[in-house]
């Protein structure tokens, strides 16, 4: 992530990821307060903010709160705009749908990043929808550039309107680099609030004034997007088919189509019926390229053209070049020239999985949730520790939603079928993901008496999306020193038992191990605490690595039960002991990756893992 | 300006999260920009930085459109790793290129037996019509005491298949250490140059 953007000069020509080149353009409409939840692929956006001056940043707790402190921004006049991922904006949707009536003053613009093609998360929703929902209008960058011009056309367009305005983001645009012309920062007053209950306080019958106000900016949202240089045409050599698209899918079909006729809908809710129409009337069909529902296909079907779309492209997934040409080929019945490739013979290679770092303090965890799996039924979170699913532990049972954990387990606890009543239930939640939404669901379970253990794993950052503050850090956006959550007193605060909490190191593993065996013999609420930090965070202390001295090691394959990805299979072998085979397993620790936590020390029983005392001396 | 002064190109670059694929691929963006193309770079990792399979497509020409190299069109691939040259092999073109690190990175799925890695690796890159560069990266990494040199020596690798001159990836490189650490720009020099010169002496196996 380049932190230096916002040193450079107006008129220069930068290569940025669309997350920096969105960042640079809240900066120069002189936006006031800006928010967000870490998400892939939006992250970087709120992080690049944090280093702009001129303006407020902030990690909110969770999408809801982010929305709600923005919107709070605009009452007074000033410019406000959050970020989050696709699922974010499930969480913000309570507020989301209620600003819609009341609309904003200062400008309010929500990026929301969808992941399409799902590197990184638990769906593949369309956030187009949102905007059909909530009646806002959407903006679609395709590219950095457009991103950046996209951001001053929707606080243009939000405060000509007054509505909060959707900036619909996919991967391809947030962590895709291309060049960008950056600009003046124009500086913007903010009038400050004005009392105006029957706008701001939505009673019912405040609420129902609103109503056709909604309606009545729709038709002048549709108006507008008739005549916005947002949605642009453009007519090709070739006219057999008029494609009309958004997004990134734009450039895929200029990759493969450069003489097509195009209508690009920059503004693509709500649609420029009239213009489309139009358009029609230049070529011999129309197809419409969208990812990933077929939304503008059904509009224009409703409205009684004749459209190509979902028939023939997949209705999940990027549209790449290559998947478009296919299908506009079925589309023309043209056969299509395969490209002539390098390989020649198929291999198949070994597949390389996302894992836990060597050291993670969550290896510990899953080792023991994996010794005692026959007796356990494990409700799962998001965050790295998700990855506790795979192997070698498939130690997790589950994982839906940012705090699901909570109140699937206690839903479980009460449904509890026949298999399931010698079973422990535990909920296992990370910090970061605990302070967004798990803080309701422990209360809920302590509130209607849930035999549940929750295991929360306090790896002092927000580790999957790269290392963000959050309350429990004592960190803020900036760095910055903030005030610091204390885990044990916020349980011990929602009605968990005080000797039923308890904070343990995750690296102390037979201790670890006998902490969960007792806590879920009690059919109680109990809350174990992990307090080691993530091995990617500058609290975390590398210490001298250690080898396995070879005439030692048994081969019992305890350190390899921990899953750790430094220390590895040296050899296998088998013994026969009174007459029955067992399996061996004799380890080595690569020292390169490994930190010297002692993890593995703690449960070798024939003290065969010892530090390296002398080594080779690296320059970094 | 026309499409012979400013060819495309497309490079596709792989390896394993935490070896530097995405920085070298934005050095080869930068590079390009720096010398008059267009350049897209993306970076889609997913959840790679947990010692997951990283990729970066690097597109540059006169104007790039999409983002995305199409399969069977990269015109190079710069492996960091040689089962990932195997895994990605079929992104190359017939007359393309493979510059490869032939280090072998075992994931612990392979090392729990779970699967297993490619018995010859080399010999199955061997076997494709692009040109094979075999880079021992890691050796070279040893014997200038750093192992975060991989991506530095794998671009110096591929620099003299780019159309620009090598020393202008290298002086990019240099420029970057120059900003955070200076005190790593010679080793990086000295690393570029073990790159360039054993693909340069080692002609297609």
């Amino acid at each position: 992530m380049n932190m230096t953007i916002n040193a450079q000069k107006a008129g220069s020509r930068l290569l940025l990821s669309g997350n920096e080149a969105i960042a640079r353009a809240v900066w120069e409409s002189s936006v006031r307060v800006c928010s967000g939840y870490p998400g892939t692929p939006a992250t970087e956006i709120l992080e690049c903010l944090a280093f702009y001056p001129d303006l407020y940043s902030e990690w909110s707790v969770n999408e809801k709160v982010a929305l709600e402190v923005a919107f709070g921004a605009t009452m007074t006049g000033a410019r406000a705009f959050c970020a989050m991922k696709h699922v974010g904006l499930n969480v913000a949707s309570d507020p989301l749908m209620t600003i819609t009536l009341t609309g904003v003053i200062g400008g309010l613009v929500i990026a929301v990043a969808d992941d399409v093609g799902m590197s990184s998360s638990q769906n593949e929703q369309d956030s187009r929808y949102w905007g059909r929902f909530a009646h806002l209008p959407v903006i679609e960058p395709y590219d950095s550039q457009s991103a950046y011009n996209c951001i001053k056309s929707a606080f243009e367009l939000s405060e000509r309107f007054e509505t909060p305005v959707l900036l619909r983001l996919t991967t391809r645009v947030c962590h895709v680099k291309s060049l960008v012309t950056i600009g003046l920062r124009q500086e913007k007053d903010n009038p400050g609030f004005k009392l105006n209950s029957s706008r701001w306080v939505m009673v019912p019958n405040n609420a129902r004034r609103r109503v056709p106000l909604q309606f009545e900016r729709d038709r002048k949202l549709k108006e507008f997007s008739e005549n916005s240089d947002l949605n642009s045409v453009e007519i090709g050599k070739d006219k057999s088919i008029g494609f009309i698209t958004s997004g990134p899918a734009y450039l895929h079909l200029k990759e493969i189509a450069p003489d097509a006729s195009i209508l690009r809908l920059g503004l693509s809710h709500p649609l420029p019926i009239e213009k489309i129409k139009d358009f029609s009337k230049h070529v011999e069909r129309l197809v419409i390229v969208e990812e990933t529902e077929p939304l503008i296909e059904a509009e224009l079907r409703a409205e009684g053209l004749s459209v190509l779309g979902k028939d023939f492209l997949p209705r999940f997934g990027e549209l790449t070049p290559d998947i478009l040409k296919k299908s506009i080929n079925q589309i023309l019945e043209k056969n299509a020239a395969e490209p002539k490739i390098s390989s020649v013979t198929g291999t198949d290679v070994f597949p390389r999985p996302p894992t836990l770092c060597a050291a993670c303090p969550h290896l510990g965890i899953y080792q023991a949730l994996s010794a005692m799996r026959n007796k356990v039924i494990i409700m799962g979170d998001i965050g790295c520790y998700t990855l506790g699913a795979g192997h070698p532990w498939n130690a997790l049972d589950s994982c839906i939603s940012m705090g699901a954990s909570m109140g699937m387990a206690l839903g479980i606890d009460k449904a509890r079928g026949k298999s399931d009543t010698k079973k422990a239930i535990l909920a296992v939640i990370g910090d970061s993901t605990f302070l967004h939404m798990g803080i309701q669901g422990l209360l809920n379970i302590v509130y209607n008496q849930g035999n549940i253990t929750i295991l929360i794993l306090d790896n002092r950052t927000t580790g999957m999306t790269g290392g963000q503050n959050h309350p429990g850090t004592g960190r803020n956006a900036h760095g910055e020193e903030a005030p610091r959550v204390d885990f044990a007193q916020l349980t011990a605060a929602l009605g968990v038992k005080k000797d039923r909490i308890k904070v343990v190191d995750s690296y102390n593993l037979p201790f670890l191990f006998q902490i969960i065996r007792d806590e879920i013999r009690i059919s109680e609420p109990s809350v174990i605490i992990t307090n080691r930090p993530c091995t990617l965070i500058e609290q975390f202390e590398r210490l001298l690595p250690h080898q396995v001295l070879e005439d030692k090691c048994t081969g019992c394959g305890n350190c390899i039960d921990i899953g750790c990805p430094a220390i590895t299979v040296r050899e296998h072998a088998q013994e026969e002991i009174d007459g029955e085979m067992f399996d061996l397993t004799f380890a080595a620790i690569d020292s390169n990756a490994c930190t010297g936590c002692k993890m593995c020390v703690s449960i070798c029983g024939s003290e065969a893992i010892t530090p390296i005392v002398e080594m080779a001396r690296n320059p970094l | 300006m026309n499409e012979t002064s400013f060819p495309s190109l497309n490079i596709l670059v792989v390896g394993i999260g935490g070896q530097g694929v995405m920085t070298a691929a934005e050095v080869l963006a930068q590079v390009a920009i720096d010398h008059g193309y267009d350049a897209k770079k993306s970076e889609i990792a997913g959840m790679a930085q947990r010692g997951g399979v990283v990729t970066s497509h690097v597109r540059i020409g006169r104007l790039v459109h999409s983002p995305v190299i199409s399969p069977g069109t990269a015109d190079a691939l710069l492996a960091f790793e040689i089962a990932e040259a195997v895994r990605w092999r079929d992104q190359v073109r017939a007359d393309g290129k493979i510059v490869v690190n032939t280090q072998q990175l075992i994931p612990p799925v392979v090392s729990g037996g779970l699967f297993s890695y490619p018995e010859n690796p080399l010999a199955i890159l061997m076997s494709c019509k692009a040109e094979v560069y075999p880079i021992d990266a890691e050796a070279i990494s040893h014997e200038l005491q750093n192992r975060k040199l991989i991506n530095t020596i794998m671009l110096g690798a591929i620099s003299d298949h780019l159309p620009f001159p090598a020393s202008a990836i290298e002086e990019k490189i240099v420029e970057r250490f120059q900003i955070r650490k200076p005190q790593l720009a010679d080793l990086n020099r000295k690393a570029f140059a073990a790159g360039r010169h054993h693909a340069n002496t080692m002609a297609k196996r």
